[in-house]
């Protein structure tokens, strides 16, 4: 398959069963709104260090926020429900509370056929000492927590879902930045997909790891097929005209998101097409045992399970 | 179908209570059913048809015609559809009520919505004293859903009242928010002596400033934005409080003497 001189190659990003949850951050305005997001979602590239895997999903206009005010929709994503509990907990009470001017309401309510209720500020409210006041509007309880600039209005829970996290392809270019410019217009593409994020960097992720290492104490190491300095002295995936290989991970609250998000992220960098250094596209897996999720390149291009 | 049609004969002597007819209880009643309940007026037992007229049959969306104020327990514990009342109710209308809705087109006596815990009772009129408050002996007042009285109530509204909103669009009268342990009160109109007297818990929200309590303590003017949430919801509501957008108000916090954990909140 071959889409404007780009090859996608006939093989599958293997994905993983998380818990994902939404959380609705407010403030006095967009940039005090997105400050919060940022740090809320700050160290949360991937579930091996960070704990949960976390992103923007995308700013909010007033008029979709539960108080009227600017937003940002944030997702978060764990491997269990017990961390994603415990980081949420963490990051709430660090990054939203301490914010000044921010609330914060649940984002998941409704449309998914499980939903578990987790704490918001269910906890977060003995922070207040005893001074905390509840209120309870259209069914929902709030926590009103007396601090320094005012009161933090929170939402007592938030829904958590069963998710995915682990979609993925790579984008082979003759050159480095030939690459990270094919990734920054997939992941341009990619962030109007609701309901998923790219945790890395801006989205893309340089360092691909393949499964176990030459040293017995790491489980995972530099994904040496796909590095180009090392296309003579290992198996290697790559071609000779290919110079660099970044990698863009996809989680999102379903299995459709994240067809869809792979779907745009891919036309995006094939636009750019061979003219512009754009070689191939191809997808992390491993061997297809590990994770239940698989996503055909070939079968999402063309479009039979988008 | 047509509603369940209690049309009141003559006015009684004594009081009724009306506690057996509610939706739930005349679900699936036939008609020689319905009419065959009895009712205690005064130390007596009348049939239902004795008093009333009777006509249509969707007992979920009863309404009482020509109602007076000697009709007690008006929807007491009624969990599911709808009664309208035209005219005057007596006391303890929608006694423990615990879903549906009751809107009366007239007024009612006192302990209306006492210890309601759920649903809408409507008051198109004034009601009388204990508003939303516990029968006597009890330690918890109204425990949830939604009270709205366009004219006036009496003294001690949301006397113990421990969950819930009401809205008042009128006057009321001595003791506003007595013993409140937790909710939201709002009134519109003026507010008697003793306001927030023995408060633990709980909000209320005035439009004007009342002569406080030496207990109930000034804070100072805030925004607060929780007060967005609450107006937000009140949207759609059949009360003046739903086209209100304000979040600027003076707190006051009390009753210092009761834990003072309560807040009287008064829009600057």
């Amino acid at each position: 398959m071959i889409v404007n001189g780009v090859q996608i190659d006939d093989t599958f990003a293997e994905a993983f069963g998380m818990r994902g949850t939404r959380v609705i951050i407010t403030a006095q305005n967009l940039k005090w709104a997105n400050i919060a997001a940022t740090a809320m979602t700050g160290f949360a590239t991937s579930v091996i260090a960070c704990g949960v895997e976390a992103g923007i999903e995308r700013e909010l206009d007033p008029s979709e926020t539960p108080d009227g005010r600017p937003g940002i929709s944030v997702l978060l994503f764990a491997m269990s429900s017990a961390v994603l509990m415990k980081q949420l907990e963490t990051r709430m009470g660090q990054c939203i509370l301490t914010c000044p001017t921010t609330a914060a309401f649940s984002g998941i309510d409704e449309g998914y056929p499980e939903i578990t209720r987790i704490a918001l500020s269910k906890n977060l409210r003995f922070f207040g000492d005893g001074f905390q006041i509840s209120k309870q509007f259209n069914g929902k309880r709030y926590w009103r927590v007396p601090v320094m600039d005012g009161e933090f209005l929170c939402e007592e829970t938030t829904g958590m879902i069963r998710s995915v996290g682990g979609g993925n392809f790579l984008i082979l270019a003759e050159s480095q930045p030939q690459a990270l410019a094919a990734c920054e217009a997939a992941i341009e593409a990619m962030k109007k997909i609701p309901n998923v994020i790219m945790p890395f960097p801006g989205g893309v992720v340089r360092s691909g790891s393949k499964v176990g290492s030459k040293y017995k104490a790491l489980i995972a190491s530099t994904n040496d097929a796909f590095c180009p300095t090392l296309k003579g002295i290992t198996n290697t995936e790559l071609s000779p005209e290919i110079e660099s290989v970044m990698e863009i991970v996809i989680d999102g609250l379903s299995d459709p998101d994240i067809r869809k998000a792979m779907r745009a992220g891919i036309a995006a960098a094939c636009e750019l097409g061979a003219a512009n250094g754009i070689k191939r596209i191809s997808a992390g897996n491993y061997g297809g045992k590990l994770g239940q999720f698989h996503f055909k390149l070939r079968e999402i291009m063309n479009g039979a399970a988008a | 179908m047509s509603a369940l049609t209690f049309t009141l004969k003559t006015q009684p002597a004594q009081r009724i209570d009306m506690s057996p007819l509610t939706p739930d209880t005349l679900a699936g009643k036939s008609a020689a059913g319905v009419a065959a309940i009895e009712l205690h007026c005064g130390n007596r037992r009348l049939r239902t048809d004795a008093l009333f007229d009777i006509a249509g049959d969707d007992a979920a969306d009863i309404v009482i015609q020509n109602s007076c104020g000697k009709l007690d327990f008006i929807g007491s514990h009624m969990k599911s559809g709808r009664i309208t009342v035209h005219g005057g109710a007596g006391s303890w209308l929608g006694f423990q009520m615990k879903k549906g809705e009751i809107i009366l087109n007239g007024d009612a006596d006192a302990y209306a919505a006492a210890e309601l815990a759920g649903g809408m009772l409507l008051v198109n009129g004034n009601v009388g004293d204990f508003l939303a408050s516990a029968q006597p002996g009890n330690r918890k007042g109204m425990k949830g859903g939604l009270v709205i009285v366009s004219g006036n109530a009496g003294d001690r509204v949301g006397d113990q009242m421990r969950r819930g909103i009401v809205l008042i669009e009128g006057n009321v009268g001595a003791y506003c928010a007595s013993r409140m342990l937790a909710g939201t009160i709002g009134v519109m109109g003026s507010v008697g002596d003793y306001v927030g007297y023995g408060m633990r818990r709980g909000t209320l929200l005035l439009f004007s400033t009342p002569r406080l309590p030496a207990t109930l303590q000034d804070c100072g003017s805030h925004t607060l934005p929780f007060l967005n949430l609450m107006f937000k919801s009140f949207q759609g509501l059949p009360s003046k409080f739903a086209g209100i957008n304000k979040n600027r108000v003076r707190r006051y916090a009390g009753d210092l003497a009761n834990d003072g954990k309560g807040e009287i909140l008064v829009f600057a």
